[in-house]
């Protein structure tokens, strides 16, 4: 029987939650087809903002990457914007023209941020805060510094002046109302946050009505009623949101605000269900992932027949994620005469504590600069308990209950099964607890993958690992290092530490010392130990052959069947008529199947048989040509343009930069490949800038870049500084990848690398500390006395010629 | 000059492999790996991964198992048999040595 069509216009976080629950419920109940205007996976929205601040990356944002929709079969078109439903026929189109029929429809349209219609609203330079692309157009905007204006000082709007000062940019928070975040905080933990942020270098003006954006041409500056005028280069409106409903309306919908649907997310037609922020639950949209998630439960619910949990409406808390300070609300917190309330004011502490209390329940509770018991409170708000008997002790929380210690875990330890850790996803105490013990949880990481307590905002980290600890006991230890692999307890990094410190200089020396748990290792950590050993005793180690993938212990790149491909170095991806003869000759005479040009400037020829590999070396070394490493954890290739030899443009030899570089450099080993790129001028046509290490040359010298990425993760480089002079390059360049190479963990690119130790570091030891720099640049050179020896050479003068042939060839008689 | 003896066939000397490492020995269209361990016994298995046919041979030897270079599924030495989490398994075939001389019999051995 064909399975039910199931189309859902929106790829946000309220669907895939819907989808998660649907696949548990009733796993292949229905052929899945995803349209998602943005042209991407499901990402986890609320973590926008640690995105914006610089702490955390995409990558660790998403919640499904491609692989889950291929595991489950969904089909997800993505930057597929869908125009039209048409109901009578039970189909949607994309703009693109792409056609789906549905038997259910669900729409999570979202929502859009709203915009005031101020004059010069449209301005390049003014942006609004939604998504990923919003994110990027910041950090793009606040590269060159300068001033960005924030309008709106609620949670959205404060996360991104935050996130905006962290990229460097002097920001102003204006504010229409009196005080910050007025619907989450009452007016003294408005005040408290206020004199935080501007003690930070923020401005705030609140009761400041915007009433133009100043161009003409691009933002310039904002202009308030009163007259006041500020200085802006970047303009962000957060001053809301409103439901998506344009769509639905159009199919003729019943819509108001947002698109009504009744307590099983079902819309007026029966067969098109709505989630999210665009849809509308007893008069009330919603924009706080607790409540959306809960709808995408009920909406998974519907779709596979089941109609026994209603939604609910239900209070929610709110943390504001703005690194260091801490703030927490829940309930409503408005005076009123039926009402008491319980402040704790601790000036000296910045600790600020109200509880709103209504006939000897918590309807109520703000929190300023302590928020542990923030749960607590939100338990009681939501149980509705009577709390007369503690009502003495009850503003300095839980643990203070019954007079025991302030200990957080007591605190922890004390919590109720049903009382409410992660927010985000509504999972319980013992939910937690019963899952770690049930599944034998050690991680973090386990715990977010099995109940998804905190996996959305991470605000209850602290509180997870505590009941992990209360758990798990003394096994737990959320300090503990990823170990290198089974055969250790020692991560990469004591490893590196103590083959210096102790000296250590063969494997077998390393695994007695360091105490390994297996007689020789295994295939994660030798080639790391290989690596450190070569990288640190360069005149000493004799190199583990037996020790190094396949591609590295003969030189050439296994294929998927075995045989090999074999590149050679093209120098800045320069060649000429007699390397291409040869290479030409050589592809005849060996009936090598494929020829291709690779990304990095040079020519692979795929599909040689490894028996052959050393007479063709020895052909291409006639010619001229040494291994290219393209099967090397190690320098690859800089690519180059053509710079002031050719090009118009050009403003240095980028070409003859990058051959000194390659001719400087090839042959050493490295933590993860190394690729580099010199560009001649700022139009960058040699792409450095996502390479490793990358030059854009410019009139006054060289910008030298590092710690870009275009692989599984794409990231534009970092500027290291700029120098004056080729020989200036060469050296800062050598000798931030020797401080790579020194430091990296095996397998760690650059990028990785350098976003662990921190960019600021690695400019301070490159560009301030010459001294520092020199070493560095003293130690690759004497590496690369041993390092550059050419191994194509070697092999097609015989060395380990046994590994190329067969030990023996039986006959097929021996056999019989 | 591969001398018999019995069902067993001289392939070589042990020498010839290095430790942690693997020879090839080829009979016709077939593939076998002798590898030899950092403790210098030696087994033989046909050349290929139970998982995508990788050449077990060209992989790095750890404890009595060797790690496929293609895609790291983590072989016994002696069973022949994914190890872990993985399943399959590759035909395993006798060998011995008689001093150095590595003798292997082409009669695969029996998998229980």
């Amino acid at each position: 029987m064909a399975k039910d069509k199931l189309v859902i216009i929106g790829n946000g976080m309220a669907p895939g939650r819907m989808l998660e629950h649907l696949f548990e419920k009733a796993p292949d109940a229905y052929d899945v087809t995803i349209f998602n205007a943005e042209p991407r996976v499901n990402y986890d929205r609320i973590m926008l903002s640690p995105v914006l601040a610089g702490e955390k990356s995409y990558e660790e944002i998403v919640i499904h990457g491609d692989g889950w929709y291929a595991e489950h079969g969904v089909m997800l078109y993505k930057g597929h914007k869908i125009v039209e439903i048409d109901r009578t026929a039970k189909t949607v189109r994309s703009e693109h023209g792409e056609v789906a029929p549905y038997d259910k429809l669900v729409i999570a349209t979202g929502s859009m941020p709203f915009v005031i219609p101020v004059p010069g609203h449209n301005l390049p330079g003014v942006l609004t805060y939604r998504d990923l692309d919003d994110v990027n157009a910041m950090l793009l905007a606040a590269r060159d510094g300068g001033d960005a204006v924030v309008i709106g000082g609620g949670l959205l709007g404060l996360e991104a002046a935050a996130g905006l000062m962290n990229q460097g940019m002097k920001v102003t928070v204006v504010h229409l109302m009196p005080t910050l975040m007025e619907r989450q905080l009452d007016t003294a933990a408005g005040y408290l946050l206020q004199r935080e942020l501007e003690s930070r270098g923020m401005t705030v003006l609140t009761k400041a009505n915007t009433k133009e954006i100043v161009g003409p041409d691009k933002v310039r500056a904002l202009r308030l009623e009163d007259g006041t005028e500020i200085k802006a280069d970047l303009v962000i409106m957060a001053v809301g949101i409103r439901p998506n409903g344009i769509l639905a309306k159009e199919a003729g919908l019943d819509v108001n605000r947002g698109i009504v649907v009744d307590a099983h997310m079902r819309t007026s037609d029966p067969d098109i269900l709505s989630v999210g922020e665009c849809a509308e639950v007893s008069g009330i949209c919603y924009g706080l992932v607790a409540p959306l998630y809960q709808m995408a439960n009920v909406a998974a619910d519907t779709l596979a027949g089941d109609a026994s949990r209603p939604f609910k409406d239900s209070s929610t808390a709110t943390r504001l994620k703005v690194t260091g300070v801490n703030l927490y609300s829940a309930g409503d917190f408005a005076e009123g005469e039926d009402r008491e309330e319980i402040v704790l004011r601790d000036a000296t502490a910045g600790v600020y504590k109200r509880l709103v209390l209504k006939d000897n329940k918590v309807i109520g509770a703000v929190l300023y600069g302590e928020t542990a018991d923030g749960p607590w409170f939100f338990d009681l708000i939501k149980n509705g308990e009577d709390i007369a008997e503690k009502r003495e002790t009850l503003i300095f929380g839980q643990a203070y209950q019954g007079g025991s210690p302030l200990d957080p875990m007591a605190a922890v330890a004390a919590l109720p099964d049903e009382a409410e850790i992660c927010g985000c996803n509504g999972v319980c105490k013992s939910k937690i607890v019963s899952t770690i013990t049930s599944k034998g949880l050690t991680s973090l990481d386990d715990v977010r993958a099995h109940t998804k307590a905190s996996a959305s905002c991470g605000s209850c980290t602290g509180l997870v690992e505590q009941l992990m600890a209360l758990t798990l006991g003394d096994s737990y230890n959320p300090a503990a290092v990823q170990p290198m692999c089974t055969c250790t307890d020692l991560g990469h990094d004591d490893v590196r530490r103590l083959i210096i410190a102790k000296e250590l200089k063969t494997i077998p020396q390393v695994m007695q010392e360091l105490e390994w748990k297996t007689s020789c290792g295994c295939a994660k950590c030798r080639p790391a130990l290989n690596y450190y050993l070569v990288c640190d005793w360069p005149s000493e180690y004799a190199d583990d052959y037996q020790s190094r993938f396949i591609n590295e212990r003969v030189h050439a790149n296994i294929q998927k069947d075995g045989t090999y491909s074999v590149v050679p170095r093209m120098w800045g991806g320069v060649t000429s008529a007699a390397e291409l003869r040869a290479i030409a000759d050589v592809v005849d005479k060996y009936a090598i199947p494929t020829v291709k040009v690779t990304g990095g400037q040079r020519i692979d020829m795929l599909g040689v048989k490894k028996e052959d590999l050393p007479a063709v070396w020895g052909d291409l070394g006639r010619a001229g040509f040494v291994s290219g490493h393209a099967y090397a954890k190690g320098l690859r290739t800089v690519k180059t343009c053509v710079g002031t030899d050719w090009c118009r443009f050009g403003t240095q030899d980028s070409t003859g930069l990058g051959i000194r570089i390659e001719k400087f450099m090839w042959g050493s080993w490295t933590p993860a490949k190394v690729k580099m790129a010199v560009s001649g001028c700022p139009r960058n046509c040699a792409e450095a800038t996502c390479k490793d290490v990358g030059v854009i040359c410019v009139d006054s010298g060289f910008e030298i870049h590092f710690a870009g990425a275009a692989g599984l993760d794409i990231k534009g480089t970092e500027v290291l500084g700029l120098v004056k002079t080729e020989d200036e390059a060469l050296e800062h360049i050598v000798a931030v990848v020797q401080m790579y190479r020194e430091q990296a963990r095996y397998l760690e690119r650059i990028y990785k690398w350098a976003k662990r130790v921190g960019y600021d570091e690695i400019r301070r030891q490159i560009m301030e500390d010459d001294e520092r720099r020199k070493a560095y640049f003293d130690r690759f050179v004497f590496s690369q006395k041993f390092a550059q020896v050419d191994p194509w050479s070697e092999r097609a003068s015989g060395k380990d010629k046994h590994e190329f042939k067969p030990m023996a060839t039986l006959s097929l008689e021996a056999a019989e | 000059m591969n001398a018999m003896t019995g069902s067993w066939l001289r392939v070589g000397d042990i020498n010839d492999i290095p430790r942690r490492g693997a020879r090839c020995v080829k009979h016709g269209d077939m593939t076998i790996a002798v590898f030899r361990t950092h403790d210098d016994r030696v087994y033989a298995l046909e050349d290929k991964c139970p998982h995508r046919n990788g050449p077990l041979s060209q992989g790095i030897v750890h404890d009595g198992c060797v790690t496929c270079p293609l895609h790291n599924w983590v072989i016994s030495l002696e069973t022949g048999r994914a190890t872990g989490a993985d399943e399959g398994a590759t035909t395993t075939y006798p060998v011995r040595l008689d001093g150095t001389t590595i003798l292997l019999s082409l009669k695969p051995a029996k998998v229980d």
